[in-house]
């Protein structure tokens, strides 16, 4: 949980000043430091960008009243329900999160096996 | 195994975020479109409301805009300098992708945007002798310093807002089509004008006229293509007096060996798209006089008809300093307003067809067409290189010939990109001349009185329009107006000799000589694109004009109008009155042979008959004659005039065409020749009803509903690139038509309507379907399209203080 907090807040304030991919960077210095096993990291990286660019997403969608979300939509999926962009949205930056942070998880392995014992032991 | 798993994730993430990363094709960078932080969110956009104040370190003095429940910006500054500044900010924050996407199609530089798809157009583009043509126009706009200091103020004002932007601001397109916005530079403003003469003076005959003479010879060319049509109604009132001595008319060559070797070079073989003279991009204007008026003082009306377009082709703006006070239209691109009024008068534009563009057969010394013949000597030509950037592939240069005419547009042997320009010919075009017609609306932006009109009119270029004025004084007055070549009847109705100065433009109709009526006795002025005056008219403009129709109805109704108000000027924008109808189907009606119908033809029949000759959205009537009469035109010319054959060849004009079947059925024309059977004139408008009939069931089912004018019609306005569907506002329902006053087709329409009632202050309306942001993620992106289809207006607000109090006023913007 806290590293998904982590990966929420430290990816939010990269992307102020800092491209997109920015969230890449972020989930993988954070499960490389902290995720205890794949499945987590996985979990971990996912979470924590899907959750920002939701809420993010969300906030605009609900003070614009949704007529872009709609109209891109339309021109991206060729729908006029505005859902179909509020779930690939999230989806997009999660999986970029979420490998990220399993890229984070491995690399730690393959460099630092011992603390991964002691992590494991404790 | 751990540096195996190691290594394949962080190539894995690393992948994934290079193809997030980039466009593929046509496919965005999904990666930035989507994100929140820099993506499309950030183009969503809510109604704002909130006071603002942006220090960009441009103006003199700090600049008051206020802005309306619609979006529209009234600016207020200190002097000329920061009235133009702030008009180039404030349009670049609501249009700034439209503006640059313009100019660069004007430039020949869409290839740079989207790839070797738009090579031809582009190549084509600067072939004309745009590029050419703009860098004419913009040294003559910076050389008068006070339309320098204009241009400046405008250039400054949009690059201080590209400044202040983010990539995560970029408007969508530029997310869309991955690329970002340059600086904005003075000879874009010249590529904005340019790219509208483009639209409204390149029409050109020339070519299919030359093929037409050469296979059916002069008699039958100034029997079906004469030079005034049957049915008409200048401009100009007929009976109008000239009130000046005109110059001597250049004498018409001799036919000579030599046109006869043009003629043997007109004639290749192209297969791209046609570009004709289209009848439905034209326009209305009028004002009606005091007398005429219930307030006592003049009304002016216009309504400018183009191809329909998102981010709307017009922003509306109000420029404020303490010597002008001025509110309208203005193009996206250029400074000041183009259509609109201030305190103490009102104009509105139509487009004049003048013939500006004349092809020259251009004799080359050899196939390195280094020298041209021309009066007896081998002259040189000028190269000029244009070089054209092409996304993911390596640079296109492309050499140009100049003659003294113009550009050889296509050498010969080259594959044209439209059928209707000629190979090895040279393009004289009035888009190649120096000039300086923003001044002619700096001025009209501040005129007080017909002095400062007529003033003004004389700076302007092209492309020539009728402009429409009325004043508090109560003046109105007309003027087909621009510069118009001096040159022989019917020069450049065909392809012209480009070996001989006899040939030449001889000059220019004196600007104080061009068409115009000041209060005529009618108590109206009007101009829908036809005639601009009738044969008595000492100069030639051209042989063809728009069809008459619109121009008569509004003639018609405008005479029998009394007691006038912006109301009933609306009413007649929105005339949905068919008169081609009216003056067809009571010579076409009696012709059909009732026998041949079966009860669903006859049905439509006599709903046809009982028809009220209104292109209303419910009409199935207007359907029917609409199909049926264009079916009509091609069983009448299409087996001899084909304009799909290796022969650009053109119809004759509809007027011509119903004059030849009242003059009796034995016409040779109504025979089809590609039948064996000799067809009679009954026999081919009853098949032609029936082939009417038959294609709109297939369209929309039997008979019913479905047949009704506005979905048969349909108007769409579409984004201007084509692919972002999403972004356009498909299948409007509205009535009107090609050949009516309302002139809302399948693509093109009226794209702003105003109407202004003159008095101790103006009091005015208008319309434009679109809205004032070109954001698609913007409440103003469309919200005036509803507005326009039903054909009401919006009151403008026309404001006399920067602190003045209105109910519809929104928002303030400090600019310093």
């Amino acid at each position: 949980m806290i590293q998904v907090l982590l990966i929420a807040v430290l990816s939010f304030l990269a992307q102020l000043i800092l491209p997109w991919w920015s969230i890449a960077i972020v989930a993988f210095l954070i499960c490389f430091w902290r995720s205890r096993r794949v499945g987590s990291a996985l979990r971990e990286g996912f979470l924590g960008i899907a959750l920002v660019w939701l809420v993010y997403a969300l906030l605009i969608h609900l003070r614009t009243e949704g007529v872009f979300t709609s109209r891109m939509n339309l021109l991206l999926l060729k729908s006029t329900s505005p859902l179909g962009m509020l779930v690939i949205t999230p989806f997009l930056g999660g999986l970029v999160g979420g490998i990220a942070g399993m890229a984070g998880y491995y690399i730690r392995q393959a460099i630092l096996p011992s603390q991964q014992f002691a992590m494991k032991r404790r | 195994m751990t540096y195996l798993k190691a290594t394949l994730s962080l190539l894995f993430a690393v992948i994934l975020v290079v193809i997030l990363n980039r466009p593929w094709g046509s496919i965005p960078a999904f990666g930035p479109l989507l994100s929140p932080f820099t993506g499309f969110w950030q183009n969503a956009e809510s109604l704002s409301t909130g006071d603002q104040e942006i220090d960009v370190d441009g103006t003199r003095q700090p600049v008051t805009v206020r802005y309306d429940d619609l979006g529209i910006p009234h600016v207020f500054a200190q002097n000329d300098y920061d009235v133009y500044f702030t008009q180039g900010f404030v349009t670049a924050r609501d249009r700034l992708w439209q503006m640059e996407f313009q100019t660069h199609a004007a430039a020949g530089r869409i290839s740079e945007i989207v790839g070797d798809r738009a090579l031809e157009l582009d190549r084509f583009t600067r072939r004309m002798g745009m590029g050419f043509g703009a860098e004419q126009a913009v040294k003559a706009m910076l050389t008068d310093p006070t339309s320098r200091e204009v241009i400046e103020a405008y250039t400054a004002g949009i690059n201080a807002w590209i400044k202040q932007l983010t990539s995560a601001r970029y408007p969508i397109e530029y997310k869309l089509l991955g690329y970002a916005p340059e600086p904005w530079t003075p000879i874009k403003c010249a590529y904005l004008l340019k790219q509208m003469t483009n639209t409204l003076a390149m029409g050109a005959d020339d070519l299919r006229m030359s093929n037409i003479l050469k296979k059916y010879g002069e008699t039958i060319v100034t029997d079906l293509f004469p030079d005034y049509p049957t049915r008409e109604d200048p401009i100009i009132p007929v009976g109008t007096k000239w009130a000046f001595k005109p110059l001597p008319i250049p004498a018409a060559p001799r036919q000579n060996s030599l046109s006869k070797e043009i003629l043997s070079l007109a004639a290749p073989a192209f297969d791209a798209g046609l570009l004709q003279n289209d009848p439905s991009i034209g326009s209305n204007n009028w004002a009606v006089g005091a007398e005429k008026s219930a307030t006592g003082y003049p009304i002016l009306a216009n309504d400018p008809h183009l191809t329909l377009s998102l981010p709307s082709i017009w922003y509306q703006i109000q420029l404020v300093t303490p010597t002008m006070n001025v509110y309208g239209a203005s193009l996206p691109g250029s400074p000041g307003v183009t259509i609109g009024f201030n305190k103490n008068v009102a104009w509105g534009v139509t487009n004049v067809g003048a013939d500006v563009l004349d092809f020259y057969t251009i004799k080359f010394k050899d196939e390195k067409y280094t020298a041209y013949w021309h009066d007896n000597q081998w002259k040189p030509t000028t190269r000029r290189i244009e070089r054209i950037k092409v996304k993911g592939k390596p640079d296109v240069i492309d050499t140009i010939f100049y003659t003294h005419h113009g550009p050889v547009v296509y050498t010969a042997g080259a594959k044209p990109f439209r059928s209707n320009i000629p190979v090895g010919h040279a393009a004289r075009w009035i888009a190649h001349y120096p000039a300086n017609d923003l001044w002619c609306f700096y001025l009209l932006n501040r005129a007080k009185n017909y002095d400062d009109y007529v003033k003004a009119l004389s700076f302007y270029a092209a492309p020539a329009q009728n402009f429409v004025f009325a004043d508090n004084n109560k003046t109105i007055a007309m003027s087909p107006n621009g510069r118009f070549p001096l040159k022989w009847k019917d020069q450049g109705k065909f392809l012209l000799d480009g070996t001989s100065s006899v040939y030449d433009w001889q000059g220019w109709i004196p600007a104080e000589q061009n068409p115009r009526i000041k209060n005529p006795a009618r108590g109206f002025v009007s101009s829908a694109n036809q005639f601009s005056a009738d044969p008595t008219y000492p100069y030639y403009i051209n042989w063809q004009f728009a069809p008459s129709e619109r121009g008569r109805r509004i003639n018609q109704r405008l005479t029998a109008m009394q007691q006038a108000t912006p109301d009933s000027l609306r009413g007649l924008q929105n005339d949905n009155f068919n008169l081609r109808a009216a003056d067809a189907l009571s010579v076409l009606l009696p012709l059909i042979q009732l026998n041949s119908l079966n009860s669903g033809q006859a049905k439509a029949l006599s709903i046809l008959k009982s028809w009220n000759y209104r292109n209303d959205v419910d009409a199935i009537g207007a359907s029917i004659f609409t199909v049926w009469y264009e079916q009509l035109m091609d069983s009448i010319w299409k087996d001899e005039f084909d304009t799909n054959d290796s022969v650009p060849m053109r119809y004759p004009s509809f007027d011509r065409t119903l004059t030849l079947i009242q003059q009796g059925p034995n016409a040779r024309w109504f025979d089809n020749i590609k039948t064996p059977k000799s067809e009679t004139l009954p026999e081919i408008v009853t098949q032609a009803f029936l082939a009417a009939c038959d294609s709109l069931a297939k369209r929309h089912g039997s008979m019913g509903t479905g047949w009704a004018w506005g979905v048969h019609k349909g108007t769409d306005i579409r984004h201007l690139v084509p692919a972002l569907e999403a972004f356009s506002a498909l299948d409007v329902q509205n009535g009107g038509g090609a050949s009516v006053v309302n002139a809302t087709t399948e693509w093109h329409g009226p794209s702003w309507r105003m109407v202004v009632a003159l008095g101790s202050l103006p009091k005015a309306y208008g319309v434009y379907p679109g809205g004032q942001s070109g954001n698609p993620g913007s409440p103003y992106y469309q919200n005036m399209i509803s507005t326009w289809a039903k054909g009401e207006l919006n009151e403008l607000i026309y404001l006399q203080t920067a602190t003045e109090k209105h109910s519809r006023l929104r928002h303030k913007l400090i600019v310093k």
